[in-house]
C-alpha cells in the first residue's frame, strides 16, 4: 500500500478509498513525550490541509492537518488511554484516523518516503 | 483516573528513599527539611480547630424547634417564632470528607509546607517579566487596617468615603505618572486588564462604526497578548521583529490597513529592549485609524523617566503587583488598573469613582447617563481595593522621586548582571546597546546535550530561584533575568559568582548538571507522568 | 530611601564596570525629548514609613467598618469570623512573597496546598476536579459560560433571574463581545426559584442554564429535575455559589447534577475588602470536561528518586502555551486568597463547617422571624440559608441610607441593582451570619421600625 508524507509531518496510507493518518517519527521526536492526543470523531469531514487533530506534549501543543479532504471513519480510540503509542509506535499502532478520501488526487502533491528523507535531513 | 506510580514515596509512610548525600532516615524528614503530608492524611472530619457560641447541630427539616443556643435570644414574640428549619428539604445529609485539623495541628501544617517554598523574602528571585521585588511590610500592615478591609463593597457611599478616596488617590498617581487621560481601576489582574483595554478599543471602533478584525502582536509577546484578542473575537496576527529585538516598523505599517483594530506591543519589550520607535510606531497605527495597546507587565524599568502617553499609547494596563510591589503570593491575586487615552476614556467600563464637591460617587449601572458609552462591567464590585491600598502605600512610600530611582536602580542591576555575565552567556542583543530592567541571554555556546533547564536547575543548588525560562520564544533557550531595584551589590555579585559558574560548566558539557536540582525538597518531577495520568484532586 | 538598598558609592562602581557616565545613560534608547530628567512635577516626594502610615490611617477613618456597626450586608459579599491564624499563615514570606510555582522543586509549599484547596473545593460542591482558582465569581461565571460552549459547542446561555446582577452585567458584557447568546429577564418578587420555568426554557439551541444557589433574593431550590432537563436537550447545568459556608447545610449542586459548579470563595478565609481581592472558584462533576477547563491546575506526580510531589499540569490549555487558542486569557489565579480559604476550611473541617452553617441558619431564622414583625414589613421566602429579602413600603434605597444615618448597615437594596420602578426597589436583603449578635438583630428591627414610622 502506498504511503505519502507531508511538510508538516504527517504520513497517510492509502488503501483503496480509505486512508490512514498519523505524524512521522521525526515529528514524536521533535515533540518529545506525548502526552495526550485529540482525533476526529467518525463522520467528521475534513478538507486538505486543515485542522484534523491536536497531539500535547507537556510544554506545547500542535496541530496535526489532514493530508487530503475525506470523511473520517475512525478515530484511533487507543489513544486516549496510552498516547505514548505515538511516541512508542508513530508509523504503526500510533495512527490518528483513518478516512474515505474524496479526491484522490489531492494525494498527488505528496511526498514519497525517499523524498521525505531527504525532506528531513535538509532541516 | 489512576493514581501515578503508587510506589511513589510520601511523607507520612515509612522507607524514605536515600537522599542524595547518601543519609538515609526513616521518616524521610532531613533536619529542618521537613516533610508533610496531605491535610486528608492527618485530618478527619470529627475535628475542628474552630469553636462556636452554641450547640453545633442544625434543627430537623421536620419538627424541633430552631436550636436557639445558649445565647440570649431576640425579644420577639416566641408564638410566632417558626419551628423547623428552612431549607426546604435541600439538607446535606451525606458526609463530604472534608478533614479538620486542630489549631497547633492547622498551624504546624502550613508552616511546614511554607518552608518548602523559595520566596523574596528568602533570596534574589530573577525571574525575568515577572518582577519580583521585595513586599513592604507597610503595605501588609495598612490593607488591614479595619477601615479598609472590613468594608463591605455594596455599604452606602456615605460610609466609605475614605475607601473611594483611596481609589481616587491611586487613580491620581496612574494618570500622571503615565500621561494619560483616565484609568480604569476594576480590572482584577493583568491579563483582565488587557482584556479591559482591548474591550476598550472595540467599543470605540464600534461607536464609529468600524468592525475591525485583527490585532496584531510581536511573536515576543506574552502569551496573554494573542489570547486576550482572541478572547475579545479578534483575530490575531504576527508583526515580525528585526535582528535587534525590536518591532519591525516597516513590516509594520506593510501591514496595517483598514481591518487592523489595534497593535498590542510590550515596552519596554520581553527581551528586556526599549522599542526606540515607539513614537513612529504609534503615529502610523494612529494614522492607519488603529489603536495602540502598550503591554505595561514591564511599566516597572521605566516609571518616573518615561510616560506612555507621551509615546502615544492609548491603553496600558499596569501589574501593581510588578510595578507597585503588592504581594504575588504564589500566583496572585493581582490588579490590572488600564490607563486610557482622551479617545478612549468615553468607553470605559464601569464602575468608576466620580469626584464631586461633596465627595466621592461610585458611578454603576443604573447611572446611565453618566456612562452612556461605557461598555459595561467586567467584574462584580469595583476592583482589588486590597491591592490598591498597598500600592498607595507603596507609593506614597517612595514619592516621585524614589520611584524615579527604583527605576533607575532596576535598570542598574539588570545592566550589571549583563556586562559581567556576557563573555560565558550569550547575550544575543548585548551588543545593541543597554538593556532595560532584564538581561536576556542564550543557550548559543552550550555544549550538545546542556539545556537552559539544566542551568537553571542548577542554581537552584546553589540557593537561587532561576531566572526565566524559554521565554521570549525568539530567542532560542532563552534566560531572561531581572534582578529588580531591591537587590544589593553583594547579592549580586554572589548570584554572579554562581551564575558564570554554572555556565562554565554548561560550555563544558558538565553531565552532572542533568541531575540538578540535588539539594532542594524534590529532585526534578515527573511532568510527563502528571499530564498522562492526571490526578487533580485526592482520591482516598 | 528604606527599599533601595544601592548606595551611592555601589552605584558608581557598578556604572564603572558597566561603562556608562551615569544611570541616565542607560536610558540612551529613549528618545531625548520624550525622557524626563527630574521627579515629575506636582507629586509628592518620598515619605518615612510614619508618615505614610499616618495618611492611610486618615483615610481608613472617614470609613463605617463592618466590625462597628450592626451588619446585615450579603449579596454576594459575606462577613464571617475569619480564625486569627489563617492570617498569621498567610503572612508567612514563604506563601506571601512566592510567585506562581513554575519550578516546583521548590514550590512544592504552594503546590501542595494548591492541590489540597482543589481536593477541599470539589469535596465542597460535589464535583470531581476543582482548579487552583479564578479572579473572582463573576469571573468564573462567565468562564463557565464559555467552557460550556466549547463542550457543547452551542453558543447560547440561559440565566436564572435568581443570578446576582453583577454576575450578569459581566456576562452581557462579555456575551456582547464574543457573540453569545443571553437569555435573562430580571427577577419577580416571589418565594419560589425559576428553576422549574428555566426547565421549560432549555431546547436544542441551549448550551447552559446557570443558577444561583442561594440565589440573589436568598431563595434556595432544588435543581435535580432542571440539571435532568438540561441534560435532555443536550446541555449543561452551571451552577453558581457565592456563598460556600451554605454547603455545611445544603445539598451541594454536584449531588444534584450541575455540570459545572463555580463560586465566589471569599467568605471563607478573605473577608469583605471593599470587594476584592476576592476568590474564585471553579469545578466539575465529570472529569472527563477537564480539558476544556480554564485556569491553572495541580496535579499529583513523583520526583526522580520516587517521592510524591505536585506540578502544575495540563497546561497546553493555557495562554502561555495555546496563546491565541487557549481556553482562557487567565494567567494570574487568586493563590493567596486560596490559601486563606484552604487553611480556614482546614481549621474547620467538615464538622466546624456543619456548626458554622448551623449557627448562620439558626440567626438567620431567627432574625427573619423577628423582622417580619416590624409593622409594614413581610418575608418573601420560604427557604433560605443565612439569606433573606424583606418587602418594605418604600423604597428601600433610601431607607439603607437612613438606616446608615443611624449607624445602622441594615441590608442590601434591591433598588440598587434593579431601580426599574417595578416593585423590587421596594425590597431589601438581609444577610446573618454568625458574627450578628441577638443584640444586633433587635438594633436592626428597632431602627427599621423607626425609619418606616
Amino acid at each position: 500500500m502506498p504511503r505519502y508524507f507531508t511538510e508538516d509531518h504527517e504520513w497517510i496510507e492509502v488503501d483503496g478509498q480509505t486512508a490512514t493518518i498519523g505524524i512521522t517519527d521525526y515529528a514524536q521526536e521533535q515533540l518529545g513525550d506525548i502526552v495526550f492526543v485529540e482525533v476526529p470523531a467518525a463522520g467528521a469531514s475534513l478538507a486538505k490541509g486543515k485542522e484534523a487533530a491536536v497531539v500535547e506534549s507537556v510544554k506545547a501543543a500542535s496541530d496535526v492537518y489532514s493530508p487530503v479532504s475525506g470523511t473520517v471513519t475512525e478515530g484511533n480510540a487507543a489513544l486516549e488511554d496510552d498516547p505514548a503509542l505515538v511516541n512508542t509506535a508513530p508509523e504503526g499502532d500510533g495512527w490518528f484516523f483513518k478516512l474515505t478520501v474524496s479526491d484522490a488526487a489531492e494525494l498527488e502533491g505528496l511526498m514519497d518516503e525517499a523524498a521525505y528523507k531527504d525532506f528531513v535531513a535538509g532541516l | 483516573m489512576n493514581a501515578p506510580n503508587m510506589s511513589g514515596w510520601k511523607p507520612g509512610t515509612p522507607q524514605a528513599p536515600e537522599g542524595s548525600d547518601g543519609v538515609h532516615t526513616v521518616t524521610g524528614n532531613r533536619g529542618l527539611m521537613l516533610e508533610e503530608p496531605l491535610v486528608f492524611e492527618i485530618g478527619n472530619t470529627e475535628t475542628t480547630g474552630v469553636d462556636f457560641p452554641s450547640p453545633l447541630t442544625l434543627a430537623g427539616g421536620a419538627g424541633g424547634g430552631p436550636d436557639t443556643g445558649s445565647g440570649s435570644t431576640p425579644t420577639a414574640d416566641s408564638s410566632r417564632v417558626r419551628e423547623g428549619n428552612r431549607l426546604g428539604g435541600l439538607d446535606r445529609s451525606e458526609s463530604f470528607g472534608l478533614p479538620g485539623l486542630s489549631e497547633p495541628e492547622t498551624v504546624r501544617h502550613y508552616t511546614r509546607l511554607s518552608r518548602q517554598n523559595y520566596a523574596i523574602d528568602c533570596g534574589i528571585f530573577p525571574l525575568g517579566s515577572c518582577t519580583m521585588k521585595h513586599n513592604p511590610r507597610l503595605n501588609e500592615k495598612v490593607a488591614r487596617m479595619p477601615g479598609f478591609s472590613d468594608l463591605h463593597p455594596l455599604q452606602p457611599e456615605s460610609t466609605v468615603q475614605g475607601a473611594l478616596g483611596v481609589i481616587d488617590e491611586l487613580a491620581h498617581w496612574l494618570v500622571s505618572l503615565t500621561g494619560m487621560a483616565g484609568v480604569a481601576m476594576s480590572p482584577k489582574a493583568g491579563a483582565h486588564g488587557e482584556l479591559c483595554g482591548i474591550l476598550t478599543i472595540r467599543a470605540a471602533l464600534e461607536a464609529r462604526g468600524d468592525a475591525r478584525q485583527v490585532i496584531l502582536v510581536p511573536e515576543s509577546a506574552h502569551g496573554t497578548n494573542p489570547a486576550t484578542a482572541a478572547f475579545a473575537g479578534y483575530a490575531v496576527e504576527n508583526i515580525p521583529a528585526t535582528a535587534e529585538g525590536r518591532v519591525d516598523l516597516a513590516a509594520l505599517e506593510a501591514r496595517l490597513g483598514p481591518d487592523v483594530a489595534a497593535v498590542m506591543i510590550t515596552n519596554p519589550n520581553t527581551c528586556g529592549l526599549f522599542e526606540r520607535e515607539m513614537k513612529a510606531i504609534s503615529d502610523a497605527v494612529h494614522a492607519a485609524g488603529a489603536f495602540v495597546y502598550c503591554d505595561g507587565a514591564n511599566f516597572n524599568a521605566v516609571v518616573g523617566r518615561v510616560r506612555p502617553g507621551d509615546l502615544g499609547v492609548d491603553a496600558m494596563h499596569i501589574n501593581l503587583h510588578k510595578t507597585f510591589s503588592t504581594p504575588h503570593g504564589g500566583g496572585g491575586p493581582g490588579s490590572g488598573p488600564v490607563v486610557l487615552s482622551e479617545a478612549l476614556m468615553p468607553f470605559a467600563p464601569l464602575p468608576f469613582v466620580r469626584k464631586t464637591d461633596a465627595g466621592f460617587d461610585l458611578i454603576e449601572e443604573e447611572d446611565d447617563a453618566a456612562a452612556p458609552q461605557s461598555f459595561g462591567r467586567m467584574a462584580a464590585f469595583h476592583g482589588q481595593m486590597g491591592m490598591f491600598t498597598r500600592a498607595l502605600a507603596y507609593i506614597l512610600s517612595h514619592g516621585a522621586d524614589g520611584l524615579r530611582q527604583v527605576s533607575g536602580d532596576a535598570v542598574l542591576n539588570a545592566n550589571y548582571i549583563l556586562r559581567r555575565c556576557e563573555d560565558v552567556l550569550d547575550a544575543p542583543f548585548g551588543a545593541t546597546g543597554p538593556c532595560m530592567h532584564e538581561a536576556l541571554f542564550s543557550d548559543a555556546g552550550f555544549a550538545e546535550g546542556v539545556a537552559t533547564l539544566d542551568l537553571a536547575k542548577a542554581l537552584i543548588d546553589e540557593g537561587f530561584h532561576p531566572m526565566t525560562m524559554y521565554f521570549p520564544l525568539v530567542v532560542h533557550g532563552a534566560m531572561l533575568v531581572e534582578p529588580t531595584e531591591c537587590e544589593s551589590k553583594a547579592t549580586l555579585d554572589q548570584f554572579i559568582m554562581a551564575l558564570r559558574s554554572i555556565a562554565e560548566r554548561a560550555r563544558a558539557g558538565d553531565e552532572s548538571l542533568h541531575q540538578a536540582p540535588q539539594l532542594a525538597p524534590r529532585r526534578r518531577l515527573d511532568e510527563t507522568l502528571a499530564a498522562r495520568r492526571p490526578v487533580l484532586a485526592w482520591e482516598g | 530611601m528604606r527599599y533601595l538598598p544601592l548606595t551611592d558609592t555601589d552605584r558608581a562602581a557598578m556604572l564603572d564596570v558597566i561603562g556608562a557616565p551615569s544611570i541616565d545613560a542607560l536610558f540612551a534608547d529613549v528618545p531625548a525629548d520624550l525622557y524626563l530628567d527630574k521627579p515629575i512635577e506636582g507629586l509628592p516626594l518620598h515619605a518615612s514609613e510614619m508618615a505614610v502610615e499616618r495618611h492611610m490611617r486618615a483615610l481608613s477613618k472617614q470609613n463605617l467598618a463592618a466590625a462597628d456597626a450592626p451588619f446585615f450586608l450579603g449579596a454576594g459579599a459575606y462577613r464571617h469570623h475569619v480564625p486569627a491564624s489563617v492570617d498569621h499563615l498567610i503572612q508567612r514570606g514563604e506563601f506571601l512573597t512566592a510567585y506562581t510555582p513554575y519550578q516546583p522543586e521548590i514550590a512544592q509549599g504552594t503546590l501542595q496546598m494548591l492541590f489540597e484547596f482543589q481536593s477541599q473545593v470539589a469535596r465542597l460542591f460535589g464535583c470531581a476536579v476543582a482548579n487552583a482558582s479564578m479572579y473572582d465569581g463573576s469571573t468564573a461565571c462567565w468562564e463557565a459560560i464559555t467552557m460550556a460552549g466549547r463542550v457543547t459547542k452551542r453558543r447560547k446561555a440561559i440565566l436564572s433571574c435568581g443570578l446576582h446582577p453583577h454576575y450578569v452585567s459581566t456576562a452581557q458584557t462579555m456575551a456582547r463581545f464574543e457573540g453569545h447568546g443571553i437569555d435573562y429577564a430580571l427577577p419577580t418578587l416571589t418565594a419560589e426559584t425559576d428553576f422549574a420555568a428555566l426547565a421549560d426554557k432549555v431546547d436544542g439551541e441551549t448550551g447552559c442554564v446557570v443558577v444561583q444557589y442561594p440565589d440573589i433574593l436568598g431563595r434556595i431550590g432544588d435543581m435535580t429535575a432542571l440539571a435532568d432537563a438540561c441534560h435532555a436537550a443536550g446541555a449543561l447545568l452551571v451552577a453558581v455559589v457565592t456563598e460556600p459556608v451554605a454547603l455545611g447545610a445544603l445539598k451541594s449542586p454536584g449531588e444534584m447534577g450541575a455540570d459545572i459548579v463555580v463560586g465566589e470563595g471569599q467568605a471563607l478565609g478573605v473577608g469583605l475588602q471593599f470587594g476584592g481581592p476576592y476568590l474564585g472558584l471553579f469545578a466539575v462533576r465529570d472529569p472527563r470536561h477537564v480539558r476544556q477547563m480554564p485556569g491553572r491546575l495541580c496535579g499529583e506526580t513523583v520526583d526522580a528518586e520516587g517521592k510524591r510531589g505536585f506540578v502544575l499540569t495540563l497546561s497546553t490549555r493555557e495562554q502561555h502555551i495555546r496563546r491565541e487558542k487557549a481556553t482562557s486569557n487567565i494567567c494570574t489565579n487568586a493563590g493567596l486568597c486560596a490559601l486563606a480559604f484552604s487553611v480556614h476550611m482546614t481549621l474547620l473541617g467538615e464538622k466546624g463547617l456543619r456548626a458554622l452553617a448551623a449557627e448562620n441558619h439558626r440567626l438567620a431564622c431567627l432574625a427573619a422571624d423577628r423582622l417580619a414583625q416590624v409593622p409594614g414589613v413581610t418575608a418573601l421566602n420560604e427557604a433560605f440559608f443565612n439569606e433573606f429579602t424583606l418587602v418594605v413600603p418604600c423604597d428601600a434605597r433610601q431607607l439603607v441610607r437612613d438606616m446608615a444615618g443611624k449607624g445602622v448597615l441594615g441590608g442590601v437594596s434591591l433598588g440598587k441593582f434593579y431601580p426599574d420602578g417595578q416593585g423590587r426597589e421596594n425590597s431589601l436583603v438581609v444577610a446573618v451570619t454568625e458574627t450578628v449578635t441577638a443584640e444586633d438583630i433587635e438594633c436592626l428591627a428597632a431602627t427599621l421600625q423607626e425609619c418606616l414610622a
